[in-house]
């Protein structure tokens, strides 16, 4: 076992982790926090996505003791009290989801993309999100959203 | 055209915030104290006989609670059809397929449970196998299950008209034959179950299932339980499209087992390359298409011979090789058509339904081969498909084909006449036909798809409508929501029926202790069936409430409407109230009313006028209609085939959610789109060679063309507010509008899916 520190959504916790346990396996097996999805456990799905250190990563690929120290963003972190983030509504208003279980994952790439680069082209948008596969929506509904999002976040600022 | 106030709004999914936030569970996300960890054991041969199976050293490592295999469930088999029962819930004698289940163990943690299924020892006589369906059929080919003669699992023979006379009385007869690829559901969640067989004899699942009543009668009739002791509560369905989680798998039965067992809860989750390995994935087909036209296009008669490769277990086979044929009579006239269907087990992993089932192939080959035609001929494609697309019946009037299946409503010619109209084909000789490497084409196709299946079994429909004392509905029915929006659809439903908005209606999610028994989410049956019997569930509640009403106003319920929650006299606006008053006036008037509607399909129990030996009659309640373009880039030295745009018009009735089904045509032209260009499992002797998401090349958001989808609406009288279905239209009408897109770039047919860039080079090479 292994003692880590890991600060996820703002909250910092201090774990005792198995060396060969991923941060997908901690968040959703010690934490509970089970927005985060897995879906292949290869690194090719995406769905587990989260964002550590500013950077999007597939949680499953990486192990819970290389991410002592780090700041992880989950999905549960994202919306402050009641108010959604921008990604979100704009995920809802404008259909880009279906089943819901590659959602998670996407959203979390797509702010990483928005965080780096907040006017993205449509083109860099679906390079943003390549790493996630979605298998209902064609994606189409999901790059529209993302181009709204990335707009009413201009809006704000 | 009728005014509707929820109905026909893009209005966003009413489980959406849950799955933005996260805070939707799926089947994996559910824990209970004391559970345990399942894991398969799976065949390591494609076709053994099981000599013997020792677990002991299995059952003696700590941290294990127990080991089950095939006796353990005793005689219990199980299949689609009565006579079709030929699969046991783990390998009992014989393993018939690579990665076949044969033992299961629950342990304190995964880990362990894994451990553990590798310290199982299993004695196997090899078989020789079979894995090409043809070889299959053939006299001496290796049997793979005793009960049938050479392995012919599914054969039908129909014959409507005569098609020899239509042949020799043709302009022009072209034979083809063309493939279709070992393709798969590819949802993102892979299958799971957390089960709980408690003491007292009861069973509850949280299963990730699309069709929850499957499982509950499967559950009922293997551990002989009463249904009301089996009780399924439903999670989120991270994704379904038929298949594995349209029916019970091998670690559903072992989660319960394991459960019985144990007396503890059992979780059992596949991993993504389980899946993928003994996903019932959907059948390659050969499809021998022979039709015959007159010198103008118009079709005389078709023969198609479909060979299926069933895999090792019937399945759903019978139903695949029916639907392979029932609908090759639309979208155009045809007086003579024949069917021959053969589908051979092989020792390949078993097949199921797919997004599209059967139809899909056939109208592939038919559609492709329509383009050879025109070409031939000198026709236009739009313009052959207009020669021979069904007129729309007039209201009141029905169109029956040869095969008896019936039309009241067909838009099929608006839709070709829209796609026509459109940008990608109206100025297809505007893009530049050669570009360096980079060659353009653009193709254009028609298909149908039949909504509201009734095929064959319990097919009924209920819903339940609960109006609470505040004026909030909860609504209930059996019907699920897989990802393709049903929810918010039947909300919509209820709202509009009821004068409310739809904030005001709530819907719960599959328990089968609580919501009334249906089929399942499959054969685009949801909206069209559960439809009808949401609405005439809110009827009859708001029916119950008018009476409320009209004592309060001392006025006929027939004076009396309800829109956007507000009740009215409709000759005295001046006498209203909001809809909540009125269900407190009811709830507290001393009568002791409780208001609950009722409503059931009328469509789902009509029995299906047709067996599938004789492939007449109707198999859907009502018909969609799709046109689609294509256009594409090849590149010329590298063979890679880009998809650059895509126009859908869609017959969907009426599109009660244009959000919703304008995100269920593109995710089936992109899950197609993927079958025609990418996917396709690479087998070894049964084995599954590329079981991942990346090696079997599913496509990404870089890969997938702008789409455009535009509605024609028919309002079909069989369907909810004239709705038909949504979400297989476009898997069925792409593959034919990429393939014909890809020979106007190359000037080749391709007949064999998916076009791989090799498959290109190749081609071009030979040309």
């Amino acid at each position: 076992m292994k003692q880590v520190k890991l600060t996820v959504n703002g909250i910092l916790y201090e774990l005792s982790v198995q060396s060969w346990e991923t941060v997908g396996e901690v968040l959703r097996d010690n934490l509970g926090l089970t927005g985060t999805k897995e879906g292949c456990g290869l690194g090719e799905c995406g769905a587990c996505t989260v964002i550590m250190d500013g950077k999007p990563v597939n949680s499953c690929l990486v192990l819970a003791a290389e991410a002592d120290g780090k700041q992880i963003t989950t999905i549960e972190g994202l919306a402050g009290g009641d108010k959604l983030h921008p990604i979100q509504e704009a995920f809802i208003e404008h259909g880009g989801l279906q089943c819901g279980f590659c959602t998670p994952g996407m959203i979390m790439s797509a702010k990483a993309l928005l965080d780096e680069n907040p006017s993205p082209d449509e083109e860099e948008i679906r390079r943003g999100i390549a790493g996630n596969f979605c298998r209902c929506t064609g994606y189409t509904k999901i790059i529209e959203s993302v181009k709204v999002a990335a707009k009413n976040m201009q809006e704000v600022k | 055209m009728p005014e509707y106030s929820v109905i026909g709004k893009p209005i966003p999914r009413v489980d959406a915030k849950a799955k933005v936030t996260g805070q939707a569970k799926y089947a994996a996300d559910y824990e209970l104290p004391d559970m345990l960890w399942g894991k398969v054991l799976r065949s390591p041969y494609p076709h053994a006989r099981i000599l013997n199976i020792d677990t002991s050293r299995a059952e003696r490592l700590p941290g294990v609670k127990a080991v089950v295999t095939g006796k353990d469930f005793g005689e219990f088999k199980w299949g689609y059809l009565p006579t079709t029962r030929d699969e046991t819930p783990l390998a009992v004698d014989k393993v018939r397929y690579y990665a076949e289940g044969v033992a299961a163990v629950a342990a304190s943690d995964e880990a362990v449970a894994e451990e553990a299924t590798e310290l199982i020892k299993v004695d196997y006589e090899e078989l020789p196998g079979v894995f090409d369906p043809e070889e299959a059929m053939k006299e001496g080919a290796p049997q793979v299950h005793d009960y049938v003669k050479n392995n012919m699992a599914v054969e039908y023979h129909w014959h409507f008209g005569d098609v020899e006379k239509g042949f020799s009385e043709s302009y022009l007869v072209r034979e083809d034959r063309f493939r279709t690829p070992r393709t798969t559901h590819g949802y993102v969640e892979p299958p799971a179950i957390v089960a709980y067989y408690d003491p007292g004899g009861y069973i509850t699942v949280w299963p990730s299932k699309q069709s929850p009543y499957f499982i509950y009668r499967h559950l009922a009739a293997c551990f002989k339980l009463p249904l009301s002791k089996v009780r399924v509560i439903q999670p989120f369905i991270g994704g379904g499209f038929g298949g594995t989680k349209n029916d019970t798998g091998t670690g559903d039965w072992c989660a319960v087992m394991l459960s019985k067992k144990t007396g503890k809860p059992v979780k059992i989750v596949y991993s993504q390359e389980e899946e993928l390995v003994v996903s019932r994935r959907r059948h390659p087909m050969i499809v021998d298409i022979k039709t015959g036209v007159k010198r103008d296009g118009t079709l005389v008669a078709i023969h198609h011979q479909v060979i299926a490769d069933c895999g090792a277990y019937t399945f759903m086979s019978p139903l695949s090789m029916y639907l392979a044929g029932c609908l090759t009579t639309l979208p155009y006239k045809l007086p003579n058509f024949k069917h021959d269907a053969y589908c051979p087990f092989t020792n390949n992993p078993a097949t199921g339904a797919m997004r599209g089932h059967g139809i899909a192939h056939t109208r592939f080959a038919a559609d492709v081969q329509l383009d050879m035609i025109a070409e031939e001929l000198g026709i236009d494609p739009v313009e052959i498909r207009l020669r021979n697309a069904i007129e729309n019946p007039k209201p009141g009037s029905i169109y029956e084909t040869i095969n008896k299946v019936t039309l009241k409503t067909c838009g099929i010619k608006e839709c070709i006449e829209k796609v026509a109209k459109d940008p990608i084909w109206k100025e297809r000789e505007k893009r530049k036909k050669r570009e360096g490497n980079i060659s353009r084409g653009v193709g254009f196709s028609s298909a149908s798809y039949l909504g509201g299946a009734r095929l064959m079994g319990h097919q009924a429909a209920a819903a339940v409508i609960r109006v609470c004392e505040d004026g909030t509905i909860n609504l209930l029915t059996g019907a699920t929501d897989a990802g393709q929006g049903s929810d918010v659809v039947l909300c919509q439903i209820a709202a509009e029926e009821l004068g409310l908005p739809i904030e005001a209606i709530d819907i719960k999610r599959v328990d089968t202790a609580f919501t009334p028994v249906d089929p399942g989410t499959y054969g685009s049956r949801v909206t069209v069936l559960a439809g009808q019997a949401t609405r005439k569930a809110a009827a009859e509640a708001k029916q119950q409430l008018l009476e409320f009403a009209a004592q309060t106003w001392k006025v006929n319920t027939e004076d009396i409407e309800i829109r956007d929650g507000k009740v009215f006299v409709k000759s005295d606006p001046e006498k209203s109230m909001p809809f909540g008053r009125l269900a407190r006036i009811a709830c507290y008037s001393g009568t002791g009313a409780v208001i609950i509607g009722r409503g059931y399909s009328s469509y789902g129990i009509q029995p299906m006028p047709t067996t599938f030996e004789n492939g007449m009659g109707n198999a859907g309640t009502n018909y969609s209609f799709t046109a689609q373009s294509a256009g594409v880039e090849v590149d010329m030295e590298t063979g890679q085939i880009r998809c650059v745009d895509t126009t859908i018009a869609h017959d969907c009735g009426r599109p009660l959610n244009p959000l919703t089904v304008d995100g269920q045509n593109e995710g089936g032209a992109i899950q197609a789109l993927g079958q025609v260009l990418y996917e396709d499992f690479i087998m070894d002797k049964g084995k599954t060679l590329n079981p991942t998401f990346l090696d079997f090349k599913m496509a990404r958001s870089t890969d997938v063309p702008n789409i455009k989808v535009m509605h024609v609406i028919t309002d079909d009288p069989d369907g909810p507010f004239g709705a038909k279905e949504a979400s297989e239209g476009s898997i069925t009408s792409t593959p034919p509008a990429v393939v014909n897109a890809i020979h106007d770039a190359t000037g080749v047919w391709f007949k064999e899916l998916p076009i791989t860039p090799e498959k290109v080079i190749l081609a071009l090479k030979e040309k």
